[in-house]
């Protein structure tokens, strides 16, 4: 048995005018940043101090450039997100809301883009 | 037509902090300090990428008071957010919910952040000096 009614299924829209996109993306992107961030932490306390040659080389192994660049991507998602609740949730003024989702929106998507190339730059 | 000022809740003024609200406050807290630490990551490996002088530039910036406290903040926040967040996975599964287990998690979830962070920190300079 369905709860929603028939028009509602029909649409594929409630209210919200959305499903459960934004919950089910941020619970996917947790879900995959818990092993990421436990490696991440790792990675931090086996190379403290590396110089840059070693850092190089480091990022450069096939295996953590890989991890490396799934973390920015699922941490720049997962944070856009985030953000995003925060910020409806606690700003009213709806011209600063828009402005301030746009700029999360576009700083996520910049920040992850410069941090992929950065490690695509070093790996390739 | 006067508008009258929307009505707030939970009454600041009046209102008991408990463990399970505080838990809350600080995940969305820890959550935005992790939005600026992802930042000072891709910093970090742009001034990899850049060259050795970028990178100890970076590395001389992250290793004075100022970063030292940065990564501190930073190694808390992903120590908290990750071990609350597997708190909210068990909630969004449907286990834990009742008062005595949200209590308990909610403890585990503090103190193993402060461990967690002291290794981690610990490590860290300990291995960089």
């Amino acid at each position: 048995m369905s709860l929603r009614s028939p028009l509602g299924r029909v649409r594929g829209l409630g209210s919200a005018k959305q499903g459960v996109a934004h919950w089910w993306s941020q619970r996917i992107t947790a879900i995959a940043l818990a092993p990421l961030s436990f490696w991440f932490l790792w990675v931090l306390v086996v190379n403290a101090g590396a110089s840059h040659e070693e850092m190089r080389s480091l990022i450069a192994q096939p295996l953590n450039a890989v991890l490396l660049i799934s973390f920015l991507y699922c941490a720049f998602w997962h944070g856009k997100l985030g953000l995003q609740v925060i910020i409806e949730d606690y700003v009213h003024h709806r011209p600063t809301e828009i402005t301030l989702l746009l700029v999360v929106k576009f700083s996520a998507f910049l920040s992850a883009a410069a941090g992929i190339l950065a490690v695509l730059r070093i790996a390739l | 037509m006067a508008v009258r000022p929307r009505p707030l809740s939970p009454h600041l003024q009046v209102y008991r902090p408990q463990l399970t609200s505080t838990t809350s406050i600080m995940h969305r807290f820890s959550g935005m300090i992790l939005s600026l630490a992802a930042v000072f990551l891709v910093i970090g490996l742009l001034a990899v990428a850049s060259g050795a002088e970028d990178y100890l530039r970076y590395k001389t910036l992250m290793s004075g008071g100022f970063g030292i406290g940065l990564f501190i903040a930073f190694t808390f926040s992903l120590s908290y957010h990750l071990l609350n967040g597997i708190r909210h996975l068990a909630w969004d599964a449907g286990r834990g919910l009742d008062v005595s287990s949200a209590y308990a998690s909610g403890w585990a979830s503090i103190i193993g952040a402060v461990i967690l962070t002291a290794v981690v920190v610990g490590l860290v300079l300990g291995g960089a000096a």
